[in-house]
């Protein structure tokens, strides 16, 4: 367990000097068992799932479960630690610097991850399908291979017709997705104006805009479910459906999952809130909570644009 | 916890005495399990990665024991592709990738004079990951149908339509190790953007930690990437969709480019940091200021930015429109330049300097000598024309491990021999490290150099068995390999032998070497700079 | 045929005995499939090399270090290109390398050298970063035009598209409609020791590509299953075939001879047992060849029509198995389990004579199990099913004759 016994009573005589301008002794954490917790949480989860798919019916799909639940019990207990580490005063500016920059860093890996599957989209719709339908250089794969396939984005009709059946329709974009746009657009304002109120030390405002944006992001999730329905059951826009239907999925499947990823950490930023966590000097936690939220919103700008308008 | 009195000692010249209280390590199991100390880190990860060179060169083994000669004698073709894909997968991200973070673990906060690293207790995550991680990967290899089988480059529709059912748990180890290194790499960063000593500018930060900031933002950078394609592999095998099925409009080469958007700036991930070690060991040995410094610095980000537009250069065969075909062939021959800048500057600093050779010196000079080979051999590869008849043969195989055994490993070799008085408080045996040096440069030399000509004479790679007219080198090459590797346990007794005892090492035991790891007492103690040290 | 070393085209030296005596060998032959042995061989392999290295037979084939210059006016300027880039290398090589190992042996502190203080010099380094950037100009340009030239597949006389399957090649001539596979024909006793290896060990097929020389000859390269790569060092031709895609490559041989390669991409079990082999022939004889090929064409479709016996269809059966079949499902029928399902005691093969067909027929999407109803004629179909049903104690006693598949083709899926 870490423990918090030596802490900040240290001081040298470079305090001019350092870079931090007022230094305490940078937190060095002792022990943790949160670590190994959370390496052993993922390795049943990541585990468990595999048996899941691979072998459904092995008793073995449950480790799984197990992980996940191992692992939101890490969350809470090592974030309890931060928190508590956080409010007992251990953590100086250079501390709060780590995390910002970790935070940023973090933010940037998923700008990469969503970047793959957008390189996908582009790679396909600008060459692939071109490709199959005779572009380019390629007159006799569309010839030899493809003679009857046409080149159009959506894709409603796939190369092979006996492997993939194509969308009856796609998604109308200046309906359920707009209505989207508006709700992430205008949760990232009242977001903002939750950080606004925290800096001022408006502790209501701060919570009503808070948990409003909660609600936007909730309003968010239940729209997109509703759209997905409808993909299934009404526009044959099934993952099945070629490629159209894979790249649509696979990139709002996982901006709804960090949607839904978001919710929750506002979530706890919210009960935080309520306990009387965050002073307006001192808020790092939230902030995080936000960039990730911003980061999220532009997302969908981009899956707006890219996947439902253009 | 028991207090170390010493543990709070700092170099005389740079500590105030101050006596707060550290704690040195705890007792038993827990210590390392449950660590926060980037000395226990950086040597988790070193184990770690030495065990699983061990592993992955005992496939290695098998696959030269395979190619003895011509004919099927040892294994049978579905395992000798196993043994062959695990052996990439298993070097590559087992054992170059955590040798480095681990050795960044160890050093950078020494170097920058930071009491540790910036997120101590995601430090012991980012370890702990991998073990569970490789666990799931070897354990492919019991499972119905065997382990992966499709290389380590994995390319579509091989890995996905055609690949056993293990392919699942390949899946999710390989999305362990990627979350482990975006959180080691996120962890480098902010540790050197945050927690240098004051004085510290960005361009007074000694190589290595250089070389490590580039490398760190180059795998927050791509592995992302890695995870999605491994992720869309995954959507393709169990939930029907076709992003790499021309059949529903996707495309196989998507998988290579994505794949390989990853995979080329992954090669540097794995040869960066060594450029940082060479250009610690080089001036230390030489008694004299490492040349260009700041063009040291400007070349190991030109090579990470051109790292970015090049990945074709392993597409060239695909069927690449013809203008892709020439840019990713021009930009590929650029890398040329800025690592030339590298090789020049490291042999201007060695011109009139006052050369000793220890075994880092000759790990070190070997390192250059043979990754210029090894990059040689890779500007051949970049002329688009030419690589379609080095494509996919042994000629690749043997300008990779140019630049991956004798490059990567042999730096990596080369720092633990000059770091380890730091480490351990012992010098190690001078004679036994020269002996490990000559066999391992004649073993690799032996392997590796024969795979140029069976290459050039058309013998493809991952096949078990081959033509008649390539049997004499790869006999060589087989006797090569177990050399080499042999020798390398020849470095396990000289380690383990240095741990245990040996002349006591004085803070800095080489007449050359500079940094603030030089300052602090050899063995380092557990915590060094809480408070931080002044650079002038 | 086959008597002249692959490309050299000169006689083979007879000196190939490359393999033991048979008892010796079976020692180190593990079991097909059996996973876990093989990971227990691991352990001995010190020992298994050591008896390997005193076995080892002595005897010199020819030695190979180079490029082939090849036949073609292309693979020739690779060949050049090549060369000089390597000489290239060497040079900077040698200078780089000459600098060092004279600093390295004059500026040693055992020899009391000091070390001078010098450690930066713009004009060096500006000077080392342009003139190897004028060599690189200097490389790019002869390659641009290479590479220019083997993109036009234009005006080209002879189209051939070629498949890859696992583990074979498909050769159609789209405007002389003839249609073959060419497998491996290397006998499995050669690969696994138990014979001696002759000279064209893993590089021979059944039906090697016959094409013109002096002609230009488009490739249409694609692929039935995973990616393969058409690889003939002689032609500088190396390209992959693409499941779902075309790729062009194209040639023109000056030497009529015969020209050996290999698949170049990572294929799967077999990746390494699927060679390429081409005949360049004068023109006139190719015509000819044509000629015998659409002849012997008109003559298999007869065959159909023909009675044919159950002893009849078992024997071709067999054959049409080994070539096409025993890759997965093994020759005794047992599969590799985990990867290839067994066939003997399969209810498939025993009972469901309807699904039986269609499997072949169709294969099964998503797995290894291609098509076959478009790769054999109904004759070696009918034949290879009812083989399967009759062999390894599959003992149905059923027939299934060449009308019975043409009826299923005609009704699809
Ligand atoms: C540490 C790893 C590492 C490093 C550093 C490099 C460095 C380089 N590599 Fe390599 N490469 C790999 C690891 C690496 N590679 C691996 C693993 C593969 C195979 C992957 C697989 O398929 O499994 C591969 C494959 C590979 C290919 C694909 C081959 C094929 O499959 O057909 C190509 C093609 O362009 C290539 C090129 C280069 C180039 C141009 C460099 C350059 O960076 C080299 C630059 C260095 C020099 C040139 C020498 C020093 C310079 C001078 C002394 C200056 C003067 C010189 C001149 C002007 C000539 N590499
Ligand atoms: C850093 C990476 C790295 C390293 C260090 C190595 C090291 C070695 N590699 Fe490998 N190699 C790759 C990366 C690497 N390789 C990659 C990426 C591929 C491509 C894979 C693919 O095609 O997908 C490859 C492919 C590859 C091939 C081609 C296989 C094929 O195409 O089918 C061969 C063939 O000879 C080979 C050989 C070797 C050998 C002999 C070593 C030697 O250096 C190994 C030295 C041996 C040891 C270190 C063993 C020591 C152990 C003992 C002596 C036993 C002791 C036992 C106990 C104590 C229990 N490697
Ligand atoms: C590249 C490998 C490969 C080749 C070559 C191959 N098969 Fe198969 N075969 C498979 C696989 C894989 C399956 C299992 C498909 C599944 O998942 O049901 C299969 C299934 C079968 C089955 C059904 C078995 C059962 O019990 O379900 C039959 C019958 C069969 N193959 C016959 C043949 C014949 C006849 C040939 C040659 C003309 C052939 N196979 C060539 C891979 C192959
Ligand atoms: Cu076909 Cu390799
Ligand atoms: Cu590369």
């Amino acid at each position: 367990m870490a423990t918090v016994s030596h802490s900040s009573d240290a001081h040298d005589s470079h305090d001019a000097n350092h870079n931090s301008g007022d230094h305490q002794s940078y937190y060095v954490p002792h022990q943790s068992h949160w670590p190994i917790v959370a390496a052993s949480g993922l390795f049943l989860l990541m585990f468990g799932t595999g048996q899941m798919i691979n072998h459904p019916d092995s008793p073995l799909r449950w480790l799984s479960v197990v992980g996940a639940l191992i692992i939101i019990w890490m969350f809470f207990g090592w974030f309890r630690n931060v928190i508590e580490e956080s409010m007992g005063g251990l953590y100086d500016e250079q501390m709060d610097r780590s995390f910002r920059w970790g935070m940023g860093w973090f933010i940037f890996s998923e700008v990469m991850f969503f970047a793959a599957f957008f390189g996908a989209l582009f790679y396909v719709r600008q060459l692939a399908v071109p490709w199959l339908a005779g572009d380019g250089s390629n007159a006799m794969t569309h010839e030899l291979l493809w003679p009857d396939f046409v080149a159009q984005w959506p894709l409603m009709t796939p190369p092979d017709t006996s492997a993939y059946s194509g969308p009856q329709q796609i998604i109308d974009p200046w309906h359920l997705p707009l209505i989207n746009t508006v709700l992430l657009v205008t949760s990232s304002v009242t977001l903002t104006f939750a950080h606004h109120a925290l800096r001022a030390n408006k502790r209501g405002a701060l919570a009503s805009w808070l948990a409003l944006t909660l609600l936007l992001g909730a309003a968010f999730l239940v729209i997109q479910a509703e759209e997905y329905v409808e993909a299934y059951t009404k526009l044959g826009l099934t993952l099945e459906s070629g490629i159209y239907g894979g790249t649509f999925f696979i990139l709002t499947g996982f901006h709804g999952l960090h949607v839904t990823m978001g919710s929750i950490i506002l979530l706890v930023m919210l009960l935080r809130i309520l306990k009387g966590h965050f002073t307006p000097q001192q808020h790092f936690g939230f902030e995080a909570a936000a960039w990730y939220w911003h980061f999220v919103d532009v997302v969908w700008l981009g899956l707006f644009l890219f996947v439902y308008v253009f | 916890m028991s207090d170390i009195a010493q543990s709070t000692s700092q170099s005389p010249s740079k500590s105030d005495q101050s006596g707060h209280d550290h704690h040195g390590p705890a007792k038993g199991i827990t210590r390392w399990i449950y660590t926060t100390n980037h000395k226990d880190i950086g040597t988790l990860y070193l184990w770690f990665s030495f065990i699983m060179f061990l592993t992955g060169g005992c496939m290695a083994l098998v696959i030269r024991s395979e190619l003895f000669q011509p004919g099927l004698q040892l294994v049978q073709p579905e395992f000798f592709n196993q043994m062959t894909t695990m052996h990439g997968l298993i070097m590559v991200f087992g054992a170059v990738m955590p040798a480095f973070v681990g050795l960044a673990n160890w050093m950078i906060p020494m170097m920058v004079g930071a009491p540790d690293m910036a997120l101590p207790r995601m430090n012991n995550l980012s370890f702990w990951i991998l073990p569970f991680a490789f666990a799931m990967l070897l354990s492919t290899l019991l499972m119905e149908g065997g382990g992966p089988n499709f290389g380590w480059t994995f390319y579509a529709p091989l890995s996905t339509t055609y690949a056993p059912p293990s392919v699942t748990f390949f899946i999710f180890s390989v999305h362990m190790m990627g979350i482990s290194s975006i959180m080691g790499a996120i962890n480098v960063i902010a540790t050197i953007l945050n927690m240098r000593a004051p004085g510290m500018t960005l361009m007074k930060m000694p190589l290595f930690v250089w070389t490590w900031l580039i490398t760190a933002f180059l795998l927050i950078a791509v592995m992302p990437v890695l995870a999605g394609v491994i992720t869309m592999m995954l959507m393709d095998i169990h939930f029907g969709t076709s992003f790499f099925d021309a059949g529903g409009g996707g495309d196989p080469v998507l998988f290579q480019h994505l794949f390989w958007f990853f995979g080329h700036p992954e090669v540097y991930i794995m040869i960066l940091p060594a450029f940082g070690i060479i250009s610690h060991i080089v001036p230390a040995f030489s008694r004299k200021r490492l040349f260009g410094y700041a063009s040291m610095v400007y070349a190991t980000a030109s090579i990470a930015l051109l790292s970015f537009i090049v990945w074709a250069h392993h597409m060239f065969t695909v069927g690449l429109p013809l203008a892709g075909e020439l840019f990713f062939m021009y930009s590929t021959m650029l890398i040329a330049v800025p690592t030339g800048v590298k090789v020049f500057n490291w042999v201007s600093t060695m011109f009139r300097g006052a050369m000793t050779f220890e075994t880092p010196m000759l790990f070190a000079i070997g390192f250059i000598v043979l990754f210029t080979i090894g990059g040689f051999s890779g500007l051949m590869l970049a002329i688009s024309p030419a690589d379609f008849q080095y494509h996919d043969t042994y000629f690749v195989v043997a300008h990779f491990h140019y630049v991956l055994v004798p490059g990567a490993v042999f730096s990596i070799i080369a720092g633990a021999y000059y770091w380890l008085p730091k480490w351990t408080g012992h010098m190690y045996d001078e004679c036994l490290g020269k002996w490990h040096f000559w066999l391992s440069m004649i073993g690799v030399n032996l392997t590796f150099f024969p795979m140029h000509f069976i290459g050039l004479a058309g013998m493809p790679r991952r096949i078990p068995d081959y033509a008649l007219q390539f049997a004499d080198f790869n006999m060589i090459a087989s006797i090569g390999g177990f050399l080499f590797g042999f020798s390398q346990l020849l470095f396990l007794y000289i380690v383990i032998k240095c741990i245990r005892g040996g002349k006591q090492a004085e803070a800095n035991p080489w007449e050359g070497a500079e940094g603030l790891e030089w300052e602090v007492p050899s063995p380092a103690p557990y915590h060094t700079f809480s408070t931080p040290p002044e650079v002038k | 045929m086959d008597t002249v070393c692959k490309r050299t085209q000169k006689p083979c030296a007879a000196s190939m005995p490359r393999s033991f005596p048979v008892s010796e060998d079976k020692r180190f032959l593990l079991l097909a499939g059996d996973q876990k042995a093989q990971l227990f061989a691991l352990l001995l392999l010190p020992l298994l090399m050591l008896a390997q290295l005193l076995a080892a037979p002595k005897a010199q084939a020819d030695w190979e270090l180079n490029m082939p210059v090849g036949v073609t006016e292309i693979s020739a300027s690779v060949y050049n290109l090549h060369m000089t880039i390597f000489w290239i290398c060497v040079v900077i090589g040698l200078i780089v390398f000459g600098v060092m190992f004279w600093s390295i042996l004059h500026h040693r502190k055992s020899r009391g050298a000091k070390a001078a203080s010098f450690h930066e010099s713009t004009f060096v380094e500006i000077l080392w970063t342009v003139i190897p950037l004028l060599i690189l100009v200097g490389m790019a340009i002869p390659a641009t035009a290479t590479l220019r030239q083997m993109y036009d597949t234009s005006e080209s006389e002879v189209d051939i598209q070629i498949t890859g399957y696992q583990w074979k090649w498909r050769y159609q001539y789209l405007n002389e409609e003839i249609d073959f596979f060419s497998n491996l024909t290397t006998p499995k006793e050669q690969i696994n020791n138990q014979a001696e290896k002759t000279e064209n060990y893993l590089l021979e097929v059944d039906n090697p590509l016959l094409v013109p020389v002096g002609q230009k000859i488009r490739f249409l390269l694609t692929s039935n299953d995973v990616i393969h790569s058409w690889w003939v060092p002689d032609f500088a031709v190396k390209k992959d075939a693409i499941p779902g895609f075309i790729n062009e490559a194209w040639t023109k041989i000056d030497k009529p001879g015969i020209y050996r390669g290999q698949c170049a991409e990572l294929c799967g079990k077999d990746h390494g047992f699927m060679p390429i082999v081409v005949k360049a022939v004068p023109p006139e004889e190719y015509q000819n060849w044509v000629a015998e090929q659409q002849a012997a064409k008109a003559a298999k479709t007869a065959s159909a029509a023909k009675e044919w016996t159950l002893e009849e269809l078992v024997a071709k059966g067999e054959q049409v198995y080994n070539t096409a079949c025993a890759a997965c499902h093994q020759p005794n029928g047992m599969g590799i389990p985990g990867a290839f399902p067994a066939l003997k005691d399969s209810p498939l093969a025993t009972k469901d004579k309807e699904g039986h067909i269609r499997i072949v027929l169709f294969g099964k999407a998503g797995t290894a199990m291609a098509a076959y109803g478009s790769q054999f004629d109904p004759v070696d179909l009918a034949a290879v099913i009812t083989y399967e049903r009759n062999a390894w104690g599959n003992n149905t006693g059923e027939m299934v004759t060449p009308q019975d598949i043409q009826q299923h083709l005609k009704a699809g899926q």
